[in-house]
Formats: structure tokens, C-alpha cells, sequence
């Protein structure tokens, strides 16, 4: 089970929130310019890394804000809490 | 050694001494006509049926562990075909009628035992949810009844009458059911590999050969093999290796666990779903009850779950069955499984050449391994896409064309 920091209320256990998977995703544009590959890739193509993943988080069942974690799919392990719109951080490989 | 009662005679007067392994510990060869990645049920299923309806010569499938270690031997081995769009419906529909026969064209007994499985209703909501499944069961011409209340009690008499969720109907499909993991792993790998394909264990694939939009073989921990083609049905860890070849796709891997009780004696025979509850179960010939209910909450490769995912499991059973409070779990588990976006499949060529793509089955793919491994198959072989896996190409993720089976089924198993 995990304990998550929630940027504005503290630690609080992982069942109060909600992943909303990858983060960072840029939505293309202008839509007229959008091919259908772009368009799909970016509504279904997802890294999906074994290691660390950049992710967005919903304080669901408290703050209801959204913020960003890097956590690892391997260990688990939350490496990092930034705020939305702030650039993923730069993580070392090991976990 | 073909099975049968007298060899099962023979070999008991002679000390069970003389068992042949199921299939030869083969070494990789420079070069195959299709090399296989993965040893689970898709995987094995598919080299079968290669040899067996194409005559392809050299098949080889590399398994970085042992066959039936992922997925499939973590399964909670429902088999079914209740599903809502004429694509599914036509595809894991002629999954269960292989399934059907499968025992006697293995020639291993893979336990299928067709004790039907009933999806509950437990508000006005639910119902109509499931008459519009019910419907469109019959219209897709798979055989189903509707259960009243009592009906679904005198089935289940154990269930809970009186709990928050009560029962309002049942659907059942009386010919679903649950079969032996492993067997199915080991009779496809038994019987292709008496037909001359080669099983490759302890033999992880690192990267591919060729490059420029195209494969030649694959890279791995015991060297180099070449392939004219090669066909990934690795599961949760598509992503990974797919990406060695360029590749990005539309999946997502999660951690999804299942549980097993003590064994006790018979207590109820079919298998039950209860969509409020969120979890599923059935009774082993054994005894053990094998209980299942939704994915973990995050992305994982962690193949052990989380302990909030099991508690919701085990409250949800209680409130099914009060009467197995008392029951310990003897072992939970986790497999990590292939969630795509619509929740079907992805089968058929990839954008790279010569490589193909058996994912995308996530937490539901163990019904559909005779089906999988047919029509890949079919695809490696001809060349042409089997028809009735043509509305799963990967290509559906660009133009739309999405078999979104996630809000028609709306269940993990
Ligand atoms: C808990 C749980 C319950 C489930 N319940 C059901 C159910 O009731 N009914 C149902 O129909 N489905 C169910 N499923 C889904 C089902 O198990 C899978 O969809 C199905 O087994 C997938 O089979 P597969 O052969 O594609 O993959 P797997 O059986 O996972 O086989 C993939 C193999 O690839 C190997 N591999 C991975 N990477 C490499 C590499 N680099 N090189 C070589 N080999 C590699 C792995 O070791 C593995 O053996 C369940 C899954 C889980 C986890
Ligand atoms: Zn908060």
C-alpha cells in the first residue's frame, strides 16, 4: 500500500486517490493539421516504461487537485510530487 | 507417448518408471521459419497449430523462463463467451467450441469442465444492463438463460439472501466454464513439440535483427536467431519489447491478482460474477475456491498486488458468501496483464515487417488461447489476416474503428 504526498493536504493512503496515468502528454494541434496517427497516438499510445513513469495523480477522495508523481512500476518506489504543469524531473537510473 | 488408460495401466505396473518428458528440451537453431516470443498459452498455441494446419517446418518458441510461467499459470481460468459486440462474440465463441474439443485433439486432459457461469443483477440498473447482454447474446447466436432469483439461490444455495446488494437475476451461460491452467500450457507445448517445434526455455529475447522497418530474427540471452517472422505474445511486457523494434502501442500494464482458499468440500458448481461486489469466483475440483476481482490501481510490474485490492476482494466474497468467513486464503498472487484502451485485443502484422503482435488480451485472454493461436497462426502462415481477427489490427487505434468491449462487459476476468 502506498503512502502518497499529496502536495496540499500531506500523506495520505493511496486509496483516497486515483491514477490517471501518463503524464506530459501534449495534445497536437492545430486540429485541422492533425494526421489520424498523430490524433490516435496521442489518445492511446502510452510508454508504459518497466521503471520509472511520470504519472498524474488525483487527490480523489480528499483536496480533489491533481498533481504529478515519478514513481517506479518496478518497486513502486515515488521518487518525486510536482506540480502540474512543471517539467519531469530528471531521476538516476537506480531504484 | 499417447495418452490413454492403458498407457496410464502400464505405467503404474511398471513403477512409473518409464514417463517420457512432454516435450524435448530443444536448442536454439541459427535460423527459423517463425520464431514465437513467449511461452505462455497464446504463444504455445500458436506454434501448434503452425506445425499442425500449415506444415511450417521450423517453429520456435523462446520462453525467458518457463512455458506457462506469466499469465497463464496465474489465471483464474475462466472460460466464456458472454460477450456484447459481434466481433468478440464471433471470436472467444470459437474459442470455446476449440476448447470443447480440446482434450481429445491435445491428447491431454485439460479439465474443462462446463459448469456454466452466471453474471448477476443487483439493481434495476443492472438488470436492464444484463437483458441488453442477454439480447444481444442471442442475437450473436450464443446460447444463454435468464435466472430469477430463486432460480440463482437454488444454484448457488449458499449465497447471501439478505445482503446490501441483493440478487434481482442471473445470466447464465451454461456452457462456460473453467479448465486446467497448466494443462493447456503443457499439452499445446507436448503436442507441438511432437510435431517437431522446437520449446526454448530459459531464453529471454534482448532486441531483434534487421533493422529499417523491418525484422530479421531477435537478440537473446543465448544468441542470436534468425526468423523470417516473429510474433510476440509476451503479455504485460509487450510494451518492452516491442520498443526494441521502434514500436510504441496502446497498452498499459497493470497488476491484476487472484486468491485461493483452503479446499473445502463442494459448495457451489458453477462460477459467479457479481458486478457490485466486483468479484468473481469458482470451486476447484480440489476444493480451493479461486477468487478474482479488479485490477490494481496503478501502472505495476510488480507481480505481487496490493494489499487494499485484497481486501476489497475478500469483502466483497463475504458479502456474496457470509457462510466462508471462516475460509483462509492459502496463496494471492499477481499476473501483470496488457490493458488496452477498448479491452480487446491486438492481432495481426505491426507496422515493423515481419514482426506480428498477439497482445492486448489484458485480463481476459486464458478463454481465447485455442483462438489466439489459431488465427495468428492462420495470419504467420498465409499471410492474410485471419478474418476473424481482422477487426483487431492495431490500425484501429488510428482510424477509430475501436470494439470497445470495457463498457459492454465491464468485467475482469
Ligand atoms: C490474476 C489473473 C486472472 C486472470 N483470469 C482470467 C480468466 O479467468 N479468464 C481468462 O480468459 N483470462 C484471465 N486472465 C488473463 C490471462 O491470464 C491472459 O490474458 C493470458 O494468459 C495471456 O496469455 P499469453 O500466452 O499471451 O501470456 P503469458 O501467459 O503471460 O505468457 C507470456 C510469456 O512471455 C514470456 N516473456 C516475457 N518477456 C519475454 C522475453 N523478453 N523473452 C522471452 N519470453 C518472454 C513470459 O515469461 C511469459 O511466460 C487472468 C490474468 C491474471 C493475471
Ligand atoms: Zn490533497
Amino acid at each position: 500500500m502506498l503512502l502518497i504526498s499529496c502536495p496540499f493536504c500531506g500523506p495520505r493512503d493511496e486509496t483516497e486517490f486515483r491514477c490517471g496515468g501518463q503524464s506530459h502528454i501534449q495534445r497536437p494541434g492545430p486540429h485541422t493539421a492533425v494526421s489520424d496517427a498523430d490524433w490516435g497516438a496521442y489518445l492511446y499510445t502510452r510508454d508504459n516504461p518497466k521503471g520509472w513513469h511520470f504519472e498524474r495523480w488525483l487527490h480523489a477522495g480528499g483536496c480533489r487537485q491533481w498533481f504529478n508523481l515519478a514513481r517506479s512500476t518496478v518497486t513502486h518506489e515515488i521518487r518525486a510530487v510536482y506540480a502540474m504543469g512543471e517539467a519531469a524531473p530528471v531521476i538516476g537510473e537506480s531504484s | 507417448m499417447r495418452y490413454s488408460a492403458l498407457t496410464l495401466a502400464r505405467n503404474a505396473l511398471t513403477g512409473h518408471r518409464q514417463w517420457q518428458p512432454m516435450w524435448r528440451d530443444a536448442q536454439p537453431q541459427p535460423h527459423y521459419d517463425v520464431v514465437i516470443v513467449g511461452g505462455g498459452g497464446h504463444g504455445l498455441a500458436t506454434a501448434y497449430y503452425l506445425a499442425k494446419h500449415h506444415g511450417v517446418k521450423r517453429v520456435a518458441v523462446l520462453e525467458k523462463a518457463w512455458i506457462g510461467g506469466g499469465n497463464t499459470g496465474r489465471n483464474t481460468t475462466i472460460v466464456r463467451s458472454n460477450y456484447f459486440l459481434p466481433e468478440s462474440s464471433a471470436f472467444y465463441e470459437f474459442s470455446v467450441q476449440l476448447y470443447e474439443k480440446l482434450s481429445r485433439e491435445l491428447n491431454y486432459n485439460i479439465m474443462f469442465s462446463q459448469r456454466g457461469m452466471i453474471t448477476l443483477a443487483h439493481s434495476r440498473h443492472d438488470e436492464e444492463t444484463l437483458r441488453r447482454s442477454f439480447n444481444a447474446m442471442s442475437l450473436n447466436g450464443v446460447d444463454c438463460e435468464w435466472l430469477e432469483p430463486d432460480e440463482v439461490f437454488e444454484r448457488m444455495p449458499l449465497y447471501n439472501r439478505a445482503g446490501r446488494f441483493p440478487v434481482r437475476a442471473g445470466l447464465d451461460q451454461p456452457r462456460a466454464g473453467s479448465a486446467r491452467h497448466d494443462a493447456v500450457a503443457w499439452g499445446y507445448a507436448r503436442a507441438a513439440s511432437d510435431l517437431g517445434v522446437d520449446i526454448i526455455q530459459n531464453c529471454e529475447v534482448t532486441g531483434f535483427l534487421g533493422g529499417d522497418g523491418h525484422v530479421g530474427g531477435v537478440s537473446t540471452s543465448r544468441g542470436n536467431i534468425g526468423a523470417d517472422k516473429v510474433c510476440l505474445a509476451v503479455a504485460g511486457h509487450t510494451s518492452q519489447i516491442a520498443a526494441k523494434a521502434g514500436l510504441q502501442l496502446p497498452i498499459t500494464s497493470y497488476a491484476l491478482q487472484a486468491f485461493v482458499s483452503e479446499p473445502v468440500k463442494p459448495v457451489f458448481d458453477t462460477v459467479v460474477l457479481s458486478p457490485a461486489t466486483g468479484v468473481y469466483l469458482s470451486q476447484t475440483d480440489k476444493g480451493e475456491l479461486v477468487i478474482g476481482g479488479a485490477l490494481d490501481l496503478y501502472p505495476s510490474y510488480a507481480q505481487r498486488g496490493n494489499f487494499h485490492t485484497v481486501e476489497n476482494v475478500v469483502a466483497g466474497m463475504l458479502e456474496m458468501f457470509p457462510a466462508f468467513s471462516r475460509l483462509r486464503l492459502m496463496r494471492q498472487w499477481a499476473g501483470i496483464v496488457d490493458v488496452v484502451r477498448d479491452s480487446s485485443p491486438i492481432l495481426g502484422p505491426s507496422p515493423v515487417d515481419n514482426l506480428y503482435l498477439n497482445c492486448g488480451f489484458g485480463t481476459g485472454g486464458f478463454k481465447a488461447i485455442p483462438a489466439g493461436g489459431w488465427t495468428m497462426a492462420h495470419t504467420l502462415a498465409t499471410g492474410d489476416v485471419h478474418p476473424l481477427i481482422k477487426p483487431f489490427a492495431l490500425e484501429r487505434f488510428q482510424n477509430g474503428a475501436l470494439i470497445d468491449e470495457a463498457a459492454a462487459a465491464g468485467i475482469a476476468h
